[in-house]
């Protein structure tokens, strides 16, 4: 019966094409905006999530200044220390507690120069530790041993045939700050411009290349020992550098950054753009929805004599309610599914276009299932919704008037 | 029979559960129809009777073939079972050919029978008739007509029409006569 009835209005649907499609124009703008602005947003969520090599739940990183995101090539005023890295070693719920160093250097090749991230890495066990952590393996090649000298591992970025136009393959020379060295791997892309386009150098190199003193770490990477102490760990952390820095809370010159950590501080950025992106779209949707009212009672009135004609055959007050009922429920509805294909296919060009001319992977595009099945239940609710009373108007016609009608 | 404001199309609205009186009892097959509510009117339509009308009143979007289905889809009948009576229907009045034709594809006598086929539909025991020839040629009235005639002969159908022409009057077994909304003779 539903079939028939969906059939039915969907034909009287057909045969005004033009005028469903404008009908639909509102309600697909504003899904369409819905789901690409909330799309970029998650892709922008994870992408920066794995930039900073924060798609562990486990690691914890200690930064020097408060600025979040990748310690800059500038040396920090109060330097981590190889004391600092014993302490938090020591604390309770820790794993592994390891330094790093993390500078922009002048890599060439081919006759080529580019700009890259030499981030160093820790002797031994921690060395180990960091892989993991990180997800760092190689994809062609070896990794760094302890002791490898003039030796480096690079980004799978950086050995891209566009990068130096030539591909960079192990085995291979450049030089890095002018300083001659064999590429010992590449690493495996992670779709992360900071892992990929990094080059990984032994810590002694990494000092000696820099001109870093001894004792001094832009940041140290900590690993704990369950998921779950993680902000525990955190905590503790916070409290040992603040005795050993002679600081108060709330005056850190240094932050302690979980994954959690991170995603929370992009996610207060991304809740005010998507409360925006909500305002705007809910105020499209209701311009639709009072369009789709529009088109229907119309509708309503064009087919007056259609409605005392099918009275008269036998629909009942029902029937005729249910027939326009659908008919906006199809509005609303076909309005989603175009506005979710538009929005997909725009998300996914807008990510391209942002990747093209900004140059970085922050532009990805995530859809969630959640979101593409929310917007089309949406968008048919709001076609019913706003179909309600031009269909009461439809079934309550008196037959005889309704019949009588003329055009 | 009467002339035009004598009350035919309003008698044959309330036989045809399209209308309700003010005051009054109407019994049709035994049921005081004027006491029934919009619901119980629809069913008693859809079942009971079968509408022609003078301006055919197909519904233009609809095939031929859609246009003798769709009161079955109210009563609930399957598509498939709607579908092959809709096209014996139409074969039966001559039409077996353009059944997927919509009405403006079809000429003025080619409607009215399509109409005839709807009104078929749903097998009622009444069909009522408003001026069925009002807009066609007399070749093309007196088709129908015939046809009308050969309908309450063979399938026993009470047919009930509505004109103010003698000579289409002079074919009914029965003529009541109209004026100022009472009836004022009986045959």
């Amino acid at each position: 019966m539903i079939a028939d009835y969906l059939k039915f209005s969907f034909s009287n649907l057909k045969s005004r094409k033009l005028r469903s499609y404008l009908t639909m124009l509102g309600i697909f703008i504003g899904i369409a905006a819905v789901v690409s602005l909330i799309s970029l947003g998650e892709g922008l969520r994870y992408a920066v999530s794995s930039q900073f090599g924060f798609l562990g739940a486990d690691l914890i990183r200690v930064n020097v200044g408060s600025a979040f995101g990748p310690p800059g090539s500038s040396t920090p005023s109060n330097p981590l220390t190889t004391d600092n890295i014993n302490q938090i070693a020591k604390l309770n719920g820790v794993r592994m507690a390891a330094g790093r160093n993390l500078r922009q250097v002048k890599m060439t090749f081919n006759g080529k120069t580019s700009f890259a991230m030499a981030v160093s890495m820790p002797d031994g066990r921690e060395r180990k530790e960091i892989e993991e952590l990180i997800g760092y393996s190689a994809a062609k090649g070896r990794m760094l041993k302890d002791g490898d000298r003039s030796l480096a591992v690079i980004g799978a970025s950086l050995a891209d045939k566009e990068t130096f136009d030539k591909e960079i393959v192990p085995g291979a020379s450049a030089t890095i700050q002018g300083k001659p060295f064999t590429v010992a791997g590449i690493l495996k892309k992670k779709g992360s411009f900071v892992i990929d386009g990094a080059i990984l150098l032994n810590e002694d190199m990494h000092r000696e290349l820099m001109g870093l003193p001894k004792d001094q770490y832009d940041f140290i990477g900590v690993r704990a020992a369950n998921l779950k102490d993680v902000d525990a760990v955190k905590g503790s952390i916070e409290k040992l550098l603040r005795k050993k820095r002679n600081v108060k809370e709330g005056e850190e010159d240094f932050s302690v950054e979980t994954a959690a950590s991170a995603i929370s501080q992009i996610d207060n950025v991304l809740v005010g753009v998507n409360i925006f992106v909500f305002l705007i779209a809910g105020i499209s949707l209701v311009v639709g929805g009072i369009g789709i009212m529009n088109t229907m009672y119309t509708a309503v009135l064009e087919r007056t004599k259609e409605i005392g004609i099918l009275k008269a055959i036998g629909a009942g007050t029902q029937s005729i309610f249910s027939l326009f009922f659908l008919e906006s429920g199809i509005l609303g509805l076909l309005g989603g599914i175009i506005g979710i294909a538009l929005g997909v296919i725009g998300t996914l060009m807008l990510a391209a276009l942002g990747r093209s001319i900004v140059g970085t992977d922050l532009f990805q595009a995530r859809f969630s299932p959640l979101l593409l099945l929310g917007s089309l239940a949406f968008s048919f609710l709001l076609g019913i919704i706003f179909g309600v009373a031009p269909a009461l108007r439809a079934a309550k016609m008196h037959p005889v008037d309704a019949l009588r009608y003329a055009k | 029979m009467g002339a035009s404001g004598s009350g035919k199309s309003t008698l044959m609205n309330l036989i045809g559960c399209l209308d309700i009186p003010t005051k009054g009892r109407i019994l049709l097959m035994g049921k005081n129809i004027a006491a029934l509510a919009p619901s119980g009117l629809a069913a008693m339509r859809g079942k009971l009777i079968g509408f022609i009308f003078q301006q055919f009143n197909l519904i233009p979007t609809l095939s031929a073939l859609a246009n003798v289905a769709i009161p079955m889809m109210f009563q609930g009948v399957p598509s498939e079972r709607r579908n092959a009576r809709a096209s014996q229907l139409l074969g039966m009045v001559g039409l077996g050919d353009r059944v997927h034709h919509k009405p403006s594809e079809l000429s003025g006598g080619q409607q009215q029978r399509v109409a005839i086929a709807r009104a078929l539909a749903n097998d009622p025991k009444i069909i009522l008739a408003d001026e069925p020839t009002g807009n066609l040629d007399s070749t093309m009235g007196h088709k129908v007509i015939d046809f009308l005639k050969e309908l309450h002969k063979k399938e026993k159908k009470t047919i009930l029409m509505v004109t103010h022409d003698e000579r289409l009057a002079k074919e009914a077994e029965r003529i009541i006569y109209l004026k100022d909304g009472k009836i004022i003779k009986r045959g």
